[in-house]
C-alpha cells in the first residue's frame, strides 16, 4: 500500500531535514559500513601486489602514499571507520537493551569522539604531505 | 474565542531625534520660516508615527492568526486531483491545538476540508497527521509550540483518500494480524472469577497497553515504509502486551513469539527510534521491539 501511492514533489519537500538523532545515526552506519566494505577491496588489491614481489609492492605503497589525495582519502577512512565502531558499539547497546533513553547522546556522543579522533590523527597522516 | 490583547499604550514623548529649538535662531535667513519647518516637521513625525503604529498593528494582527497551509487533495473532483496546499489565516487563541484551528478553517472557510476527529483530547487516535515534518497527534499538539507557516499534510507512507484522510486499513490489518486480544490458555474454573494481574506486572507492561491505534509511528518508520509486510511499531508493541502480560501462560506465549518473530516481525526494525519519537502516548517502542527481539533469540536458543 505504501508504495503504491506517490505524493510527489508534496511527499517529499524538506523531509530530511526533519530526521532525528536515531535516523541519522543509521543513515550514516549504512554508509559507513558500505564504504567500509568497498575499501576492503581496495586494500585487498593494494596487498595482492604483494604477490609479485617485495618491490612492487614497496613501489606501489610509495607511490599511493605520495598522493595528496590519497593522504586526504585515509583520514576519511579512519573517520569512517572510528564512526562505524563507535555507533556500532552503540547499536550493540541498543540490542542490549542498554541505555535506549540516551540512544540520541550516544549517537551525538559517537559523532564528537569521530571528530576528535580525526583531527588528532591529521599530523600523522598528512605529515610530509604537503 | 481570541482572548483580547491588552493595547500597549502609545508612547506620547517624542523620538530622540527631535530637532533642537536652538537650531531656529541660527537659520533665521534661510527661505523656510522656524513654522514651516515645525509644520513639516510634525507631518514627518506623524507619518512615522502611523507607519510604525500600522507595522505594529500589521505585527500583532499577525500574531494573532496562524498562518496554515494545508494538503489538499481529491480524486473526485475534477479540478482537484493534483495534491496542492492551501492557505488558511486562522484566528489564534491561548492553548489552541492544530486539530482546533482546522476547524476553524473547516468551519469558516472551506468546509469541503476533510479530517478524522473525533474525541479532542488524545484518546480516539484519529487524527493523526504530518505537521511540520512530523507526524503529531493534532489534538494533543499546541500551536504556539510550532514555526509558522503550519504545515499540515496527510500521513506519510499510506494512500489519501481525500485531503487529510488516509487509509488506514493496511495498519489495522497489521494490528489485527498480532492477534490483539487476551486469550488466556486455561480459564478460571469458575466462570465468573475475576482473572487477576498482579501489580507489578500490570505495572510492566502499562505503558504497552496505551496505544491508541492512532498509526503516527508506522507513518514514521523507514522499515515500514519499504516493507509493506512489516508488522510495524504498533503491532509488535500490541504483542508486546500479551506476550509480558503473565496471565495468558506459556502456550499463548509461544504462538504470540512465532507471530513476532517471522521474516517480517521484530528482526525488520533497524533500531531508528523514529517511532519511538512520535509516538503521542510516549510508548518507548523501540525499547519493546528490542526486548522480543531477546525474548526471540532466548526462545530460539537453548543454550542453558
Ligand atoms: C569494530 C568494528 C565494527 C563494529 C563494532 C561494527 C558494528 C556493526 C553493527 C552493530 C552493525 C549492525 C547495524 C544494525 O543493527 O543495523 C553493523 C553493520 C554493518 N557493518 Fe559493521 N562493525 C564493525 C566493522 C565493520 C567493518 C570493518 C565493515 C566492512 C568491511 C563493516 C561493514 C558493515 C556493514 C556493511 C553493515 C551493514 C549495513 C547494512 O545493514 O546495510 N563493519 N556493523
Ligand atoms: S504505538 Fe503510539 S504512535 Fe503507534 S499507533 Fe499506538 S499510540 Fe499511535
Ligand atoms: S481527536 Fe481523538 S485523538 Fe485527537
Amino acid at each position: 500500500m505504501s508504495q503504491t501511492y506517490d505524493r510527489g514533489p508534496v511527499e517529499d519537500f524538506g523531509r530530511w531535514r526533519e530526521f532525528s538523532a536515531g535516523m541519522w545515526a543509521w543513515i550514516f552506519h549504512k554508509f559507513t559500513g558500505w564504504v567500509l566494505v568497498g575499501y576492503l577491496f581496495t586494500h585487498i588489491a593494494v596487498l595482492s601486489t604483494a604477490t609479485a614481489g617485495g618491490t612492487v609492492y614497496t613501489e606501489t605503497i610509495r607511490g599511493l602514499e605520495s598522493l595528496l589525495v590519497v593522504r586526504i582519502l585515509e583520514v576519511g577512512l579512519l573517520a569512517v571507520a572510528v564512526f562505524h565502531i563507535l555507533n556500532g558499539v552503540r547499536l550493540l547497546f541498543v540490542d542490549l537493551g542498554v541505555g535506549l533513553e540516551s540512544q540520541d547522546r550516544s549517537f551525538y556522543a559517537s559523532l564528537v569522539l569521530t571528530g576528535a579522533i580525526v583531527v588528532a590523527s591529521v599530523p600523522t597522516f598528512l605529515a610530509g604531505a604537503f | 474565542m481570541s482572548t483580547p490583547v491588552t493595547e500597549e499604550p502609545e508612547s506620547e514623548s517624542e523620538p530622540e531625534t527631535d530637532e533642537q529649538p536652538a537650531a531656529d535662531a541660527e537659520t533665521a535667513a534661510a527661505e523656510p520660516t522656524a513654522q514651516q519647518r515645525r509644520m513639516a516637521k510634525k507631518r514627518d513625525d506623524a507619518a512615522r508615527r502611523d507607519a510604525q503604529r500600522r507595522a505594529e498593528e500589521e505585527t500583532r494582527e499577525a500574531e494573532n492568526t496562524v498562518h496554515l497551509k494545508v494538503f489538499r487533495y481529491d480524486p473526485e473532483v475534477e479540478g482537484k486531483q493534483e495534491p496542492r496546499f492551501d492557505d488558511f489565516r486562522v484566528p489564534f487563541h491561548k492553548g489552541m491545538t492544530v486539530l482546533d484551528a482546522l476547524i476553524y478553517a473547516r468551519d469558516h472557510y472551506d468546509s469541503s476540508l476533510t479530517f478524522r476527529h473525533s474525541c479532542r483530547q488524545a484518546v480516539c487516535g484519529s487524527d493523526a497527521m504530518f505537521v511540520n515534518g512530523r507526524q503529531r497527534l493534532c489534538c494533543k499538539t499546541q500551536l504556539a509550540d510550532l514555526d509558522e507557516p503550519v504545515r499540515i499534510e496527510p500521513l506519510p507512507h499510506q494512500d489519501v483518500v481525500k485531503d487529510l484522510v488516509v487509509d488506514m486499513e493496511h495498519f489495522y490489518d497489521q494490528m489485527e494480524a498480532v492477534e490483539p486480544f487476551f486469550d488466556p490458555d486455561d480459564l478460571p474454573s469458575d466462570d465468573l472469577a475475576e482473572q487477576r494481574q498482579s501489580r507489578e506486572n500490570r505495572e510492566y507492561i502499562k505503558m504497552a497497553t496505551r496505544c491508541i491505534w492512532c498509526g503516527a509511528c508506522m507513518s514514521s518508520c523507514n522499515i515500514a515504509a519499504g516493507d509493506n509486510e512489516y508488522l510495524g511499531p504498533a503491532a509488535i508493541n500490541m504483542a508486546y502486551r500479551f506476550i509480558m502480560d503473565e496471565r495468558e501462560g506459556e502456550s499463548r506465549g509461544q504462538e504470540r513469539l512465532e507471530i513476532v518473530e517471522q521474516e517480517h516481525g521484530v528482526w525488520r526494525c533497524q533500531t531508528q527510534f523514529s517511532c519511538t519519537e512520535v509516538c503521542p502516548k510516549d510508548i518507548p517502542l523501540t525499547e519493546h521491539i528490542q526486548e522480543l527481539k531477546r525474548e526471540a533469540v532466548k526462545n530460539n536458543l537453548k543454550f542453558w
